[in-house]
């Protein structure tokens, strides 16, 4: 009886209020944000920040002498911020905002239209599903922490000789001309909402980015991340030529407990980074969240035992290169494979970049110092192969959306998908080449690349930076 | 006079400084050096560089002892120092001209 009347009474009241729910809903016909999903993404944010200062700069940091360890971390520092403050003045505007498949247009230049300060609103921006917005400052931030990491991963090929100026005039020219492009060319398009119907579903596509309009599937970034970074660094280190006395003197890492400590840090942000670019928070993420776990502990147990098996001891530099390689290797696949596709990427990786710091690097005959090449363009451009397959539904994948329209899924088909996806790779590999190739011509020309002789010897820690890391 | 400089396994350390204590040596400085004798050094490996490290961490030991002693300091440091395999050091023993003790004054055996 007591519920009858508490089902009425409500009932009543609903009535009453009627003509309000009414108004209320034609007011909330655009949707809002979600409030889980904008905690997510700061959140997300956030964890990708680490990534670079400190993780990257620990792994990096310990894998260098004793006397080159404070340079490592300063141009870490110093990149990260340089490239966040030009992603906010330029960056965003051309990675982000519609114009041709390669660049976008100036309409965000300073972040402009983001936030109304007469009404107090801000702008919105698109994720993955159909009347499910972001705050577009959000996406920005997000986004901010990507570029800026990928021009600090480039370091890694050129510490120990490079001089800073020459790495800032570097990483100005570069992130403008490779990150902006790759970034727009891989990621841009108009989002769900824009395809209502087929007419205006092929408009939209129509102005997406390059290889987006091809149908590559790229995550987090194998291809505008790492194999970006990692074929800029390899260009990098034939430009520089080789640190001296390599190949003749011990140059050994001053601490690998550093190195293994960054390593760490960088799976722990990874979360961020792979999981946060499903844009909401949602069952992708959680995918893409149990593939980075998962791929990366795999790549550290191929990469220990393949090294026990080959080299006699299994190290923990090999375990924490195992972790990154198979972290890298992820990163394209990470909400576009299942856990099977999870398993085969973090295992083969772990070989494949074995093979990368070993056999591959002794043919390639360049200085890498720290792998940048047979790590993160190696790992990258596995990954991004593999995705192609085991997107497959029939390898437990989930497919694609083939038509954002009705937001249906599908495979266009294992060779059909990975020719795409080679195609993604051999365009980015081209593009960075030749960019990496001018910018540090131009840095070279400006300031020269290198320290003096003198100063290599001495340590970049006193003779470029003033100071040293350790008074022990 | 004599001093006496050995080069002992870092862990030996211990056993070695009571071992001359007791025999009434009355003072030892110890420095952590490298090299290399008989002992093969090792390789570490770093991803794909792989170097041999041939100078391996010991300790020398420097004690000056008056010639009375000279004899019983030897034997007991090498007893203790010792573990039987390749690279239990060596000592060496050189004739001493001088010794002062820098606060009073000293010379000699009264200065060890």
């Amino acid at each position: 009886m007591k519920e009858i009347f508490r089902h009425v009474r409500a009932l009543a009241v609903a009535s009453l209020l009627m003509p309000g729910i009414a108004l209320a809903q034609t007011a909330a016909a655009a949707p809002t944000p979600d409030k889980g999903d904008t905690a997510w993404m700061l959140m997300s944010t956030a964890l990708v920040l680490l990534m670079s200062v400190p993780a990257l700069g620990l792994f990096y940091g310990g894998l260098v002498r004793t006397k080159n360890m404070l340079s490592v971390l300063m141009q870490v520092f110093v990149v990260f911020s340089l490239i966040s403050v030009l992603w906010c003045i330029y960056g965003y505007s051309l990675a982000f905002t519609e114009g041709n498949a390669f660049i976008g247009g100036g309409s965000r230049l300073f972040l402009d239209g983001t936030f109304n300060p007469a009404d107090g609103s801000f702008s919105l921006g698109a994720t993955f599903s159909k009347g499910t917005p972001m705050y577009e400052l959000v996406f920005v931030a997000f986004q901010a922490t990507f570029a800026a990491i990928t021009v600090c991963l480039i370091l890694g090929a050129i510490v120990e000789r490079v001089k800073f100026s020459a790495v800032l005039i570097f990483a100005v020219i570069w992130f403008t001309f490779s990150y902006l492009p790759v970034a727009h060319m891989v990621w841009f398009w108009a989002g769900p909402d824009a395809y209502v119907d087929a007419a205006k579903a092929s408009a939209a596509n129509a102005t997406a980015g390059y290889i987006w309009q091809m149908g590559a599937l790229d995550f987090a970034g194998g291809t505008v991340v790492h194999i970006n970074a990692g074929v800029a660094g390899l260009v990098g280190a034939f430009v520089l030529g080789k640190r001296l006395g390599y190949g003749r003197e011990a140059i050994k890492p001053h601490s690998l407990t550093m190195t293994m400590i960054g390593a760490s840090l960088l799976w722990f942000g990874w979360f961020g980074f792979n999981a946060g670019s499903a844009l909401e928070a949602n069952g992708t993420a959680g995918l893409a969240f149990i593939n980075t776990y998962l791929a990366t502990a795999c790549a550290v147990l191929s990469w220990t035992f393949a090294e026990w098996l080959l080299k006699g001891k299994p190290s923990m530099l090999g375990a924490a290169s195992g972790a990154v390689a198979g972290l890298v290797a992820i990163t394209p696949a990470a909400g576009n494979v299942g856990i099977p596709g999870a398993f085969a990427i973090g295992a083969l990786a772990g070989l494949i970049c074995l093979w990368g710091v070993t056999g591959l690097k002794r043919l390639i005959k360049a200085d890498d110092a720290l792998d940048v090449f047979g790590v993160h363009a190696l790992g990258g451009i596995c990954g991004a192969l593999l995705t192609g397959v085991f997107n497959s539904p029939s390898l437990g994948g989930p497919g694609s959306v083939q038509d954002w329209v009705k937001m249906t899924t599908g495979y266009p088909g294992m060779w059909e998908q990975l020719l795409i996806q080679a195609k993604a790779v051999g365009i980015t590999v081209a593009w960075t080449a030749v960019v990496a190739f001018v910018a540090f011509k131009i840095a070279d020309k400006l300031v020269g690349l290198r320290v003096s002789e003198e100063d290599e010897r001495e340590g970049l820690d006193i003779t470029s930076h003033g100071e040293s890391a350790y008074d022990l | 006079m004599k001093l006496m400089t050995a080069i002992i396994r870092p862990f030996k350390l211990d056993e070695v400084r009571e071992a001359l204590s007791e025999i009434g040596v009355s003072g030892i400085t110890v420095t952590e050096v490298k090299g290399f004798g008989r002992q093969k050094g090792h390789t570490e490996l770093y991803r794909g560089a792989e170097y041999a490290v041939d100078f391996l961490p010991k300790l020398k030991l420097e004690c000056a002892v008056p010639e009375a002693q000279v004899e019983m300091a030897l034997e007991g440091l090498v007893k203790a120092a010792r573990t039987g395999k390749i690279g239990d050091g060596k000592v060496f023993v050189q004739s001493l001209e001088r010794t002062v003790r820098i606060r009073t004054g000293e010379l000699d055996d009264d200065a060890l």
